[in-house]
């Protein structure tokens, strides 16, 4: 432990420095890594372009829940009703898409959501109800609602049915020219790195949705405000210590309405998502649990926009794979014993020797399981998020720090 | 005085609640372009033959449902992995006993064995998490949840037996289906015989609790955690005891269905049972009773609701607002009496000490 802590004591420019050349290092591992294991497995899809974009549209949902998760919980406020408002999310992007066009529809739909945020706030924040409670309540009533208003609205609709309304318009699409084109196929080669990094120029500059760099500029603009403006910083801390935070003059309960009720509009942002781009409209239950994997993409990362990204894009990718090849599936063991030697050694040269030996253990189970078998049954990738999310929570428990007050009732003025 | 009125605020709690939930879901069918009127005719009809057998039949398993979430929230354990726990339980036991390895009523009682001990040993996962590795219960179990949705999909898909479009297991013997009793003439349907469970595991759930020393380290545990630590409850062991009774109670969910009516677990499996219960369990504050009534009110509205396509343009999802809100309603409200009260008795601590005040000052002039 007390290794971990060390570069903390450091001045901070050299520590800087230095995290910038270790991430430079994973990235450029990773990038060798992926490019290896398809060329030894000759899985092509592994990295393609379209994999990529599916991984892509994919994430967005995901991110999106799980930002607005950061949100409340930063505020100090557990948001288990995520799932809820990403549904009426879903519902509002349909139903104001239809009326007035796709761009209408996204605020729509983190209108609809922020609705669902207000009832969340209004009963924990105001009335003081415990968050699971309410956040359970407010799963059951926006999955209610939406169905119910679906059927009240969308019924007659051309296109439109008790439980669906497709057709929809699409926000607009970009294709960056000359470089898309190029990038693709460069990644058609087949290049051992080269074409790996080509993909993903190609999946990033082709058909980009509008709404996809939105759900990225929400990310960035997320994190700024949260940890970069002295607004940020009074919302977390009415998580980290409301009674502190109200003692220096901080409206407590006020930061913590807009913390759920922001909340609440990024979730429904991310259902919209789900009705305008990954799919050709809205159908009940397309959320399909995308709130909980939000959650747990939130906790996997750590409570920071960064590891939250990181979990969110592991996530999308393992959802979006096996739908788009199932064979592919098989390679991922590979890779993922590649990185669990990885951190193997890690561990080891941390001088860690229990956990070193543990990841070592579990990544020749893995590359054994990828050389016994011919393919994973597609199921077992759909429980990845989840199975990931236990592991981190049940190894690195001690490395997650979420915010100190984090789901406790506050009332005014009991800063004393 | 005090007592009376503390009857008075839990009555007037769920009360509040009901009227609550009643006016946003008239709004609701108000605001959509239909009656109100007409939505709460139709509601609040009386229930035919057939649909009294149903309210029973839903409202025993929502009723087993709320009990086993209750278990947990007696203690400030938040169970939301009923719908995990009941699912892979009931997809086990259907497995086990459509093998019929022990013949007739024995199968049965084989049966419920497994399916609690599913439950158990699912829940049972989230409770060592959190006594070892301090992991909340509520995010590990919905993480259980999400993996026994993919477990038993993969199992059904892999092993189960096609029917039509979907897939089934094996259908259990005639000799373990356990008979249901008419109420009414046959065509209104049979009130399924492991009804009964609901009320065997509602009179234990009371005993337990209030009769034993186990149930009174529990209910101490939930009110004061350090409090109980210091009379020498080992709060780890009952953490990981609770949680297992709680999915052993899950675990028992749909056997009434699925030996009286469904007879192997495929598409008549009843999904979404377990968020209910934690609805209702928090309606009903946690004591068998107001569980019971809980249930009975969420079957009622269930069953009433499908009447609505028929009679009417208002869609039955209606009814899910309506529950949720009184579930909203009633915590807030519990919540509003509970500051009320608190304040109340304050002021009254007040003054008392007040009243007490110059008689004290005399005794020490004198």
């Amino acid at each position: 432990m007390s290794i971990t802590t060390s570069p903390t004591e450091q001045s901070a420019a050299p520590r800087t420095r230095s995290f910038t050349y270790l991430w430079l290092l994973i990235t450029l591992g990773a990038i060798v890594s992926v490019s290896a294991v398809r060329l030894i497995t000759g899985q092509g899809e592994l990295d393609s372009p379209g994999s990529l974009r599916a991984a892509i549209l994919a994430t967005c949902p995901i991110l999106m829940a799980a930002i607005g998760g950061l949100w409340s919980e930063r505020a100090g406020v557990v948001n288990i009703g995520l799932e809820g408002q990403m549904i009426l999310g879903t519902w509002g992007a349909a139903y104001f898409t239809y009326y007035y066009g796709p761009l209408i529809g996204v605020l729509g739909a983190a209108l609809l959501g922020a609705v669902g945020g207000a009832l969340h706030a209004l009963a924990t924040v105001t009335f003081g109800v415990d968050h699971i409670v309410s956040g359970v309540a407010v799963n059951i009533i926006g999955l209610g609602a939406a169905e119910f208003l679906a059927e009240a609205y969308f019924a007659n609709l051309p296109g439109g049915g008790v439980k669906q309304l497709t057709g929809l318009d699409r926000p607009p699409d970009f294709t960056v020219p000359g470089l898309a084109a190029g990038a693709d196929s460069l990644s058609d080669k087949g290049w051992f790195v080269i074409s790996d990094v080509a993909s993903f120029v190609a999946a990033l500059t082709t058909s980009l949705n509008l709404l996809t760099i939105l759900v990225f500029a929400l990310v960035a603009f997320s994190g700024w405000i949260l940890w970069r403006t002295a607004f940020g910083l009074r919302l977390r801390s009415c998580g980290e210590n409301p009674q502190a935070a109200e003692s220096l003059g901080v409206h407590v309960l006020r930061y913590k309405w807009v913390a759920v009720v922001v909340s609440g509009a990024m979730a429904g942002i991310g259902g919209g998502f789900l009705a305008l781009v990954a799919s050709s409209g809205f159908v009940t239950g397309q959320t399909g649990g995308r709130g909980y994997i939000g959650l747990a993409a939130m906790i996997f990362g750590n409570w920071r926009p960064g590891g939250i990204l990181a979990g969110s894009l592991m996530f999308g990718y393992t959802d979006s794979l096996p739908l788009r090849s199932a064979d592919t599936v098989h390679a991922l063991l590979l890779l993922v014993a590649i990185g669990l030697i990885a951190l193997a050694l890690w561990r080891f040269v941390r001088a860690e020797r229990r956990q070193s030996v543990v990841f070592a253990f579990l990544a020749v189970a893995f590359l054994a399981w990828f050389s016994l078998t011919d393919a994973v049954p597609r199921e077992f990738t759909g429980m990845t998020p989840y199975i990931a999310t236990l592991l981190v929570l049940a190894f690195a428990a001690q490395r997650l720090r979420m915010p100190a007050a984090d789901g406790q009732i506050y009332r005014k003025g009991s800063a004393g | 005085m005090t007592g009376l009125r503390r009857v008075g605020g839990a009555l007037v709690a769920p009360l509040v609640a009901v009227v609550a939930a009643m006016l946003i879901t008239s709004g609701v069918v108000a605001l959509s372009g239909s009656s109100a009127l007409e939505f709460w005719q139709i509601i609040l009809e009386p229930p035919a033959s057939r649909v009294y057998v149903n309210i029973v039949n839903q409202a025993s398993m929502i009723f087993l449902s709320a009990l086993a979430a209750a278990v947990g929230f007696r203690m400030n354990l938040f169970n939301i992995g009923v719908e995990g726990q009941y699912r892979l339980a009931s997809y086990v036991a259907a497995v086990v006993v459509g093998a019929a390895i022990v013949p007739g009523p024995l199968n049965i009682l084989l049966g419920l064995v497994v399916a609690m001990a599913t439950g158990a040993v699912w829940a049972g996962i989230a409770g060592v998490l959190r006594v070892t590795r301090g992991v909340s219960e509520v995010i590990s179990t919905i993480m259980l949840n999400a993996i026994a949705l993919t477990l038993v999909g993969y199992f059904l898909s892999t092993y189960g037996i096609r029917a039509g479009n979907s897939r089934r297991t094996e259908i259990i013997p005639e000799s373990s289906r356990v008979p249901g009793f008419f109420p009414f003439e046959e065509r209104d349907g049979a009130i399924w015989g492991l009804v009964v469970l609901a009320l065997v595991m509602g009179i234990a759930f009371t005993f337990v609790l209030n009769r034993t020393r186990f149930g009174f380290d529990l209910r101490a545990t939930g009110m004061s955690e350090t409090a109980a630590v210091a009379s020498g409850v080992k709060v780890g062991r009952m953490i990981v005891i609770s949680m297992m009774i709680s999915g052993a109670i899950a675990g028992l969910l749909w056997m009434p269905s699925f030996f009286g009516a469904a007879y192997s677990y495929g598409t008549a499996f009843q999904a979404g049972l377990g968020f209910t219960g934690i609805a209702v369990a928090l309606l009903g504050r946690n004591r068998p009773l107001g569980i019971m009534f809980g249930a009975v009110l969420f079957a009622f509205l269930n069953e009433q609701s499908n009447r609505l396509t028929l009679q009417s343009d208002i869609s039955q999802n209606v009814v899910q607002i309506t529950q949720g809100v009184i579930v909203l309603a009633v915590v807030v409200a519990y919540e509003v009496v509970r500051r009320r009260q608190a304040a109340a008795e304050q002021r009254a601590v007040t003054r008392r000490l007040e009243a007490e005040k110059p008689t004290a000052g005399q005794e020490v002039s004198a």
